[in-house]
């Protein structure tokens, strides 16, 4: 689905299927450098299940158009802009990895528009090493490359992808190649600069957070860490898995899903 | 500098795709030899149908040992996944068909196997797909032959029968200028000696019943998908980029973006042409790819040792590889085939059709058989068999003189295979 909205176009994923204003919107957004597709397993699912859904692109990202936006606090303003122009009330918003900084900012900025959030491979900071910012700045494939090792565990190396003939590993890094120069540096900026500050003071509605004990990217105990300044938060495991929870572990994540967004 | 910590060539060609059975255990790769599996209730059944959820329905559309093969070829060319097929014939048609209908057109190397050309050349027009063939060290040619209606380029990666060099990364640019996609037959090569999606190439198929199976005991293809290639970019591929009635109006590219090509093919490839490999097959052709670069590495230093021999045989009059100085492909075959330029070459025997005919009548360990890439030596000469009927000028034109002969160097012990070729070509002089 297309969408023009302060002058860009922007593109979701809805599972095929048309947004129905009575279903409650669930709305999904992606990490660094990704886009929509981090949500295939999930999208068409939670179409076909009683909610309206929706993975956007942001700004610059997959097939939407625009200037990126550079810093979270941008982000999570445009997010909330683009939530009041669906018309279709406070969203359940989902977010991966850059995506649950946008989502919490989003519900600690514009409280109005986050009926509740799901989070995954989720912090309050995400600082990124030097070597990975310095290949993303240069556009050099080392920046998928590092991105893509890093946000696996060990199992998503070797196999186990249960969409039939689908590798994992290059799925992402193609994902990630994808990208129009520029965009992972931005993002990856985006991520290290960010300080929550006072976050679990400001975001109201009810939390969700799923952790891979594998994650390298926001390891379990950054996760912790900011689980722990929340009052309202549900903290749910998944064992053997990494960062891009959503594709090595898609079955057990609807299920999270369906349950958190009821 | 830090570097990717992934699991290397070798590693993957004997693991990926496979865990130990979760029920058994089992270290080897079951063959789960079924057509059906069960549901776990009405509502799984319907997300599995109608692609809301991941898993096996029937064996046509995918089976578990076919989706480790699957899986392992993927992460073997760096391809965002992977749909095999019954033969490489089924791989390529199955590409072909799931980007392509009626009123398109295909850039073709002129210089490719002739089951190939047959189904571009003679086959799919009665489908209203038709093909411009080229010569494929001409970039000029794949230029000039591009229209409107173009979807593909099309070229092996080692031509036939020369063993011409496909430039991959000049003829994948021609194709991204024109936004099309560049499809490859990598089948002589493998991923051990050429990574085409590195090098360019957005899909890869292979006859895998050559090197990649490597013991010439069960047929089988595959289409890899690259997944770098943008199927929304512009109108061409509505296969992919427009919603879909066959899964209440599903478009791939905006679901699965960079893998709409690998869901697409099964999803309605397999489901409707069903040209789906057997698991047996899957089976046995895993137990190749896991020494696929042992066999590789071996391959190439027969052939060389074999090269070696004929060029100083005089029986021969020439020898045509790309690792021969002489061979127009030289120089390329050094950049992008550093590992070896595979083991499929020909040379010329003195005194044309007949010492020909008396060669092949006389080698004794190398098999005269229509196929290549065996774990064995295999010979054929084309003037005496497939090609026979064809006049010596028909013979030329087609690149096949009377004096040709193919060789696909085997695994055997080196010197065995040049004391059998020594012999036979004695004996071919003695007419
Ligand atoms: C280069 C090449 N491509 C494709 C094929 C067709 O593959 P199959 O025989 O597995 O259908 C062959 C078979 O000889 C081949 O040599």
């Amino acid at each position: 689905m297309d969408l023009e909205f302060q002058g860009i176009t922007v593109n979701f994923a809805t599972g095929g299927v048309e947004i129905d204003h009575s279903q409650p919107p669930v709305l999904m957004v992606h990490g660094a450098g990704m886009d929509r597709t981090v949500w295939s397993q999930q999208t068409r699912y939670l179409a076909h299940h009683g909610f309206s859904a929706m993975a956007v692109d942001l700004p610059g990202h997959g097939d939407s158009s625009g200037e990126l936006l550079s810093t979270i606090d941008e982000m999570a303003d445009w997010l909330a802009g683009l939530i009041r122009s669906l018309d279709l009330g406070p969203v359940r918003l989902v977010g991966h990895s850059m995506g649950c900084l946008i989502a919490l900012e989003t519900a600690a900025r514009h409280g109005d528009v986050t009926e509740r959030l799901v989070l995954m491979g989720a912090a309050a900071a995400m600082p990124v090493h030097p070597d990975l910012l310095g290949a993303a700045e240069r556009n050099e494939i080392l920046a998928p490359q590092l991105m893509t090792a890093w946000a696996h565990g060990t199992r998503a190396h070797i196999a186990g992808n249960p969409t039939p003939g689908l590798w994992m590993r290059s799925g992402c890094q193609a994902l990630l190649e994808r990208a129009a120069d520029g965009v992972i540096y931005n993002d990856l900026f985006a991520c290290s600069s960010y300080e929550a500050g006072d976050i679990a003071g400001q975001v109201k509605c009810p939390i969700t957070v799923i952790v891979g004990s594998e994650d390298k990217m926001t390891p379990p105990k950054a996760t912790a860490q900011l689980v722990a300044g929340f009052s309202e938060v549900e903290l749910l495991h998944l064992e053997g898995i990494g960062h891009m929870m959503m594709l090595e572990a898609p079955d057990q994540i609807r299920e999270m899903m369906l349950t958190a967004l009821q | 500098m830090v570097e990717p910590d992934y699991l290397k060539f070798d590693t993957l060609s004997l693991h990926a795709g496979q865990e130990p059975d979760p029920t058994t255990g089992s270290r080897g790769v079951p063959i789960y030899q079924t057509t059906s599996y069960s549901f776990v209730d009405t509502e799984q059944a319907a997300g599995l149908f109608n692609l809301e959820q991941p898993g096996h329905i029937y064996s046509r559309i995918s089976n578990p040992t076919v989706a480790v093969l699957e899986e392992r070829l993927a992460a073997l060319e760096g391809g965002v996944g992977a749909v095999f097929t019954a033969s490489g014939m089924a791989a390529f048609h199955l590409a072909c068909a799931t980007i392509m209908s009626a009123g398109n057109h295909v850039v073709a190397s002129r210089n490719i196997y002739g089951g190939s050309h047959n189904m571009l050349n003679l086959t799919m027009p009665r489908f209203g797909i038709n093909t411009t063939f080229v010569d494929p060290r001409d970039p000029d040619a794949w230029r000039a032959a591009i229209t409107d209606d173009t979807r593909v380029l099309f070229a092996e990666t080692l031509g036939n029968p020369g063993i011409e060099v496909l430039n991959v990364p000049v003829i994948a640019e021609i194709a991204h200028e024109h936004g099309l996609p560049l499809m490859l037959d990598a089948t002589f090569t493998t991923p051990y000696l050429m990574k085409p999606i590195e090098l360019g190439a957005d899909i890869v198929m292979h006859s895998v019943t050559k090197f990649l199976g490597g013991h010439g005991i069960a047929l089988g293809g595959v289409v890899v998908d690259g997944g770098r290639f943008d199927w929304a970019a512009s109108d061409k591929f509505p296969t992919l980029s427009e919603p879909y009635d066959g899964y209440h109006g599903i478009s791939f590219a905006e679901e699965y973006g960079h893998q709409a090509l690998s869901m697409r093919a099964r999803a309605e490839g397999l489901r409707d042409f069903g040209a789906a490999m057997s698991p047996a097959n899957a089976f046995h052709l895993l137990q190749g790819v896991e020494t696929l670069p042992l066999r590789m590495r071996r391959h190439v230093e027969n052939t060389t040792a074999v090269i070696e021999f004929l060029e100083e045989n005089e029986a021969v009059s020439w020898v045509s590889h790309p690792s021969v100085s002489s061979h127009p492909d030289h120089e390329l075959a050094k950049e992008l085939l550093p590992k070896g330029a595979g083991a499929i070459l020909s040379f010329g025997i003195t005194g044309g059709r007949e010492a020909g005919r008396r060669f092949i009548e006389n080698v004794q360990l190398a098999s005269h058989v229509a196929n290549v890439g065996d774990a064995k030596t295999l010979v054929i000469h084309p003037a005496s068999t497939t090609h026979q009927q064809l006049s010596a000028e028909d013979l030329a034109a087609a690149g096949v003189g009377e004096d040709l002969i193919r060789l696909s160097v085997g695994l055997e012990d080196p010197e065995d295979i040049i004391n059998d070729l020594a012999r036979a070509l004695r004996a071919s002089q003695k007419g």
